[in-house]
């Protein structure tokens, strides 16, 4: 379901057309369109379980589909794409294991090669830039596995720009992150983005925080997905047309509240989705 | 200690000491330590069936211990291993055992293997196990980032396209013979302290990569050496030193590492 037509415009990255993915015979996701253009900002957002992880290892090419087309800058996806970047929702770090910041960012350039090469001064040079860009100077030398959450979500962010990729995914950044934190990580993510010309897609539950750098949104429920502007897609009647049922939107103070009618059903909903208000 | 007799043990102690100090240091870091301590059982009961037939017991040693990495490499990317490693562990010490009462030379055997005999190394058998050791370090040295990458983030290394389950295979197959190697001279059961004490205490010591795995070489030389010198002075066994410098020098690390961090905080 979408919005606005799928053109295939010139500037577009990532193309998803009519795309199905199961999981062991069981249908996860089913007819998602949408594109992503060129340094566009894209918030990904659906509730726990709604799909998401699973639509970024697709767009990884770690999981095939069932039917559809996706495809990047017009070809089919290969795996080991480097022009995509990825930042998975949660990375257990062993805070004993021997390994710095500034070790990890390293590896988003040569850990996929064999051999051993000597970085060049270039690389080096590389790897502080993207250090100090995330602002991640203060600890670039201390161990991963001791960094806060918010920490390391920035190393996170410079190992997968070091590469240069023209797509950066991030599964549920913000999840584990205090509103201060977060919006601290929204903002630098927008800034980065920008600076190097990279594409963003970053899943969410809540897309609040996202409104003020959000260039398009991809809203997931039922297995389905309604992609396009957020004023094309945050309306009444396409997410009741999503949901199935009647929702409102309200807009109140800057804010977007989803909101449902009262039922059984959708009480389970609202304890999933904080977007989705009770009348 | 150093005459010409000793010559074969200090040599084979040596080629032993680093070979577990780079090895060892990915079974730390890839958290795979039940693996090395389920191969050097496997390895046991290849050298002790070998014995039995009259074969050349590095050939057994070598077969088993490929054997039992593949298996457990085969169980653990199916579910978590614990289970699996732990029984193809306890089944491979009893078929050692069997294989050994059923062979005549029963005692002097059993205690070799189990706790290594040092001074039996003869130079014959001195070149062979140089030149598996130095295969197994370069076959380290060329896996090295994607084995560091896939250790520490593994799903950061698939989204890469580094191909984890090759890196594993390669892996293991290299613990495997690292672990036929080490088996003969520190004994099956203290091989696995020699491959986790010293890389253990390293990585507390060092948050530098490199210099965390020189550091795991250097302590197991260090080990290797001193227990060298210490069963040649009190006639005990090898492996008994290795064992206990092993858990002494991870002890040291752990009390050094609490204690950077207690200062770090204040």
């Amino acid at each position: 379901m979408t919005t606005r037509a799928s053109l295939d415009a010139p500037t577009d990255i990532l193309n998803v057309k009519d795309m199905e993915v199961a999981i062991d015979g069981r249908v996860i996701l089913r007819d998602v369109d949408f594109r992503i253009g060129a340094s566009e900002f894209t918030g990904l957002i659906g509730s726990n379980g709604s799909g998401k992880t699973t639509l970024f290892q697709v767009i990884l090419g770690l999981r095939p589909t069932v039917a559809g087309t996706v495809s990047f800058h017009g070809q089919p996806l290969a795996r080991r794409n480097r022009s995509i970047g990825y930042v998975p929702q949660k990375v257990l770090f062993d805070p004993e294991m021997p390994l710095r910041a500034r070790d990890l960012v390293a590896l988003g350039v040569d850990g996929h090669r064999y051999g051993l090469r000597r970085r060049s001064r270039a690389v080096l040079a590389d790897i502080e830039e993207m250090l100090t860009a995330v602002d991640a100077d203060g600890f670039a030398d201390r161990r991963v596995g001791e960094l806060s959450g918010g920490e390391q979500q920035r190393v996170l962010i410079a190992h997968a720009l070091i590469s240069r990729p023209e797509l950066l995914l991030l599964d549920e950044p913000l999840a584990n992150l205090d509103p201060g934190s977060a919006q601290e990580i929204i903002g630098l993510l927008h800034r980065v983005a920008t600076d190097n010309r990279v594409a963003v897609l970053l899943s969410a539950h809540e897309m609040n925080p996202l409104l003020p750098v959000m260039d398009r949104v991809v809203y997931v429920a039922n297995g389905r997905v309604a992609s396009g502007t957020t004023d094309e897609v945050v309306r009444p009647d396409v997410l009741s047309a999503l949901y199935g049922h009647h929702v409102d939107v309200l807009r109140v103070h800057g804010r977007v509240l989803v909101v449902a009618s009262s039922s059984d059903e959708d009480d389970r909903m609202v304890s999933e989705h904080p977007d989705v208000v009770v009348k | 200690m150093f005459s010409s007799f000793m010559t074969n043990a200090w040599l084979s102690g040596t080629i032993v000491a680093i070979l577990a100090g780079v090895v060892g240091f990915f079974v730390v870091l890839r958290a795979a330590s039940f693996a090395a301590h389920a191969i050097p059982n496997g390895a046991f009961a290849g050298a002790a069936g070998a014995n039995l037939v009259g074969l050349n017991p590095l050939f057994g040693l070598i077969s088993f211990a490929i054997v039992a990495a593949l298996s457990i490499g085969a169980t653990s990317r199916r579910s978590r291993s614990d289970v699996a490693t732990a029984l193809s562990l306890v089944l491979m010490l009893a078929l050692g055992a069997a294989f050994l009462t059923l062979s005549t030379e029963y005692e002097p055997a059993i205690n070799a293997l189990l706790f290594g005999e040092i001074l039996g190394v003869s130079s014959s058998q001195l070149l062979p196990v140089l030149l598996l050791a130095v295969l197994c370090v370069v076959a380290i040295l060329a896996l090295y980032r994607p084995l560091v990458f896939t250790s520490v983030a593994p799903d950061l290394a698939a989204a890469k396209g580094v191909n984890a389950t090759f890196v594993e295979i390669s892996f293991l197959l290299v613990l495997a013979l690292a672990t036929a190697l080490t088996v003969p001279i520190v004994g099956a059961l203290l091989t696995f302290s020699l491959m986790i004490g010293p890389p253990a205490a390293a990585r507390l010591l060092s948050k530098h990569p490199a210099r965390a795995l020189t550091l795991s070489i250097t302590l197991a030389l260090a080990t290797v050496w001193a227990s060298i010198a210490c069963s040649f002075e009190f006639n005990l066994p090898i492996g008994f030193f290795v064992g206990t410098f092993g858990a002494v020098l991870y002890l040291c690390a752990r009390v050094s590492h609490a204690r950077r961090a207690v200062r770090s905080v204040a």
